[in-house]
């Protein structure tokens, strides 16, 4: 999936979304699905939960392209705020009622903090990405990782430190009042 | 819908931040009494400690477990005594508790269908793709989220692709990137019909085959994966086109050489492709897929069973059928093969067997073929002979071969 979408994209998307183009719904679906239905699994925990959230989270851009303010960002991210505000939704409506209220709020700060995680490695520059893959997912060190990358031990560990800061603003509740203090923030 | 939790748009780079914001831990620390003992010198020898700035730009790496022993080691002396790190370093092994491994969890490709027939049935589409172009749609958007997750080493997997010609089968060895572009530059004719940019260029010819070594031969290096862009591009291009047209767009021209197909068969032919060619790089990474919807590959289907009577003729005339056994009047009723495709997508098909012009008739059937929806596909894509055709069959056993023999005779490159 192509990263750096020109905002020209984005406008273009809500035109042709807003006058009832078919094919532009098709291409939504194909730029965002796997973004919408990845980031709702990793809420719910659940594949046909995650299918549903994908029907109505594409239902609700299809009946309301208007809402999308390109001036509020990227329509990308636009999409992922749904998501997950509706995944949470989803989450909250589930666990209602299986224990107690501070239980319920740590799970949705750890659902949202997953999400926004997961969001924020998808959307990081890429060499960022290929770095923090390699140093995780393939346990190479960073001497290691630079020779794979080409690029200056200097330099892989300057991008191992800057993609762990960005992943780290995820942790970082953005709402005060959507759960008790001591949830959700790693401080 | 409730209000989201909010979003970073683009995450930007905090770089220096903790430290330049923090503060609190630049005060210097009390100063030594004046009775101390002076410090003796370490006898080690040891190459200078890392500074300040080095063990700072560890803290990734150290919170990763990707620096070594000594390292590690330097970091966290580091951090009993420097505030600002030790703040960084709990955020980052935090942050680290936040990877986990992509669970590459495919998306069901029904899924896409049936998200876009929700929507559609809660807001009608004021501007529709034609019932002609969403097989086309629907393929090339699976084969898309197949290669979705192919690496290097998948894009060079070698594939052969199979027809039939002359009676015999054929093939020829590409790779899944080399599949791409063949489909990107037979699509191309599509393009052309539409007045669009041909992806060859403007002086490439109507033959698919030619065009597709046109393309695999304009470069010394072999395709890569940079082929996906345009493709799906040019795919997406084509849909968004039609939809505008207006309705005599689906009876416009495709030439393809030596034959052409009116557009919405043209789309149609182009999705049987799509898939064919996606089962093909499906087939050579290992990977399952899955055939069309029924509805979708009942078009194909159709549109198969519809050409056969001029395949036919085509065969004839080169010498490869058996000659028409009367001369029937356009319109008029001939002799009939009755065509019954079992499973999902199937129907039942009536063949004119003596010309293209003749009218069918249930009086004048003279043999009957039964086969399943898959196994016909494959006849007609070259992947099986038509003597391995598991075929039911019953009557005039001359029809029923030049018949299935003209299925797998629509196959090409």
């Amino acid at each position: 999936m192509p990263k750096d979408v020109p905002p020209r994209w984005d406008r273009r998307m809500q035109q042709r979304l807003a006058r009832g183009e078919a094919a532009a719904l098709g291409e939504l679906y194909d730029r965002f699905a796997s973004l919408v239905h990845s980031l709702a699994h990793r809420v719910l925990g659940d594949e046909t939960a995650a299918d549903r959230i994908t029907r109505e989270v594409f239902g609700y851009i299809w009946e309301n392209p208007d809402a999308y303010d390109p001036k509020q960002g990227s329509m990308r991210s636009w999409v992922a705020r749904i998501t997950q505000g509706q995944a949470v939704a989803r989450l909250r409506q589930a666990e209602l009622g299986r224990g107690s209220r501070e239980e319920l709020e740590r799970k949705v700060a750890t659902a949202n903090a997953a999400a926004r995680a997961d969001f924020i490695v998808t959307s990081m520059p890429a060499p960022l990405r290929a770095a923090l893959e390699l140093a995780y997912f393939k346990r190479r060190d960073y001497r290691q990782a630079a020779a794979d990358l080409k690029i200056s031990e200097d330099e892989a560990r300057r991008r191992l430190r800057l993609g762990l800061q960005l992943l780290s603003t995820a942790n970082v509740l953005p709402h005060e009042d959507t759960a008790p203090p001591g949830y959700g923030s790693s401080r | 819908m409730n209000d989201p939790a909010e979003f970073p748009d683009s995450p930007d780079s905090p770089d220096d931040g903790p430290e330049a914001r923090g503060g609190g831990a630049r005060i210097p620390g009390p100063r030594a009494a004046a009775d101390d003992w002076d410090v003796l010198p370490e006898p080690r020898p040891a190459p200078a400690p890392p500074t300040h700035d080095v063990l700072k730009s560890l803290l990734g790496a150290w919170a990763l477990s990707a620096c070594s022993v000594e390292e590690t080691q330097a970091v966290e002396d580091h951090l009993t005594e420097c505030a600002p790190c030790a703040e960084e370093a709990l955020r980052l092994r935090d942050a680290v508790g936040l990877l986990h491994p992509d669970e590459s969890l495919d998306l069901k490709p029904l899924l896409r269908s049936r998200v876009l027939e929700d929507c559609l049935g809660k807001r009608p589409a004021r501007i529709p793709v034609p019932s002609w172009a969403t097989p086309y749609d629907t393929e090339t958007a699976r084969l898309d989220a197949l290669l979705q997750d192919f690496g290097d080493a998948e894009w060079h997997t070698p594939v052969r692709l199979k027809w039939f010609q002359e009676d015999r089968h054929t093939s020829r060895r590409t790779t899944v990137a080399g599949v791409i572009g063949h489909l990107l530059t037979v699509d191309g004719l599509i393009a052309t019909a539409l007045g669009l940019a041909d992806p060859l260029g403007a002086h490439a010819g109507s033959d698919p085959t030619a065009r597709t070594e046109q393309f695999w031969s304009s470069s010394p290096y072999p395709v890569t994966r940079q082929v996906r862009e345009p493709w799906r591009e040019q795919g997406h291009t084509l849909v968004r086109t039609v939809s505008f047209a207006g309705r005599g767009v689906a009876d416009l021209c495709v030439g393809y050489g030596d034959f052409s197909l009116p557009l919405g068969d043209a789309f149609l032919e182009r999705a049987f492709e799509c898939w064919v060619h996606a089962w093909d790089i499906a087939e050579a990474v290992d990977y399952p897929y899955e055939p069309p919807s029924g509805a979708h590959l009942h078009r194909m289907i159709d549109l198969a069973a519809r050409l056969l009577p001029t395949v036919l003729a085509v065969r004839r005339r080169g010498g490869l059928a058996a000659p028409a056994q009367e001369l029937v009047a356009a319109g008029a009723p001939g002799r009939t093969l009755h065509l019954e495709i079992e499973g999902a997508g199937g129907g039942s098909w009536d063949i004119a067997l003596d010309s293209p012009a003749a009218a069918t008739s249930a009086d004048r059937t003279v043999a009957e073929i039964a086969l399943d929806g898959l196994e016909f596909c494959q006849l007609a894509a070259g992947h099986i002979a038509p003597d391995d055709a598991a075929a039911g069959q019953h009557g005039d056993r001359e029809a029923i071969r030049d018949v299935l023999y003209a299925a797998a005779s629509l196959s090409r490159l």
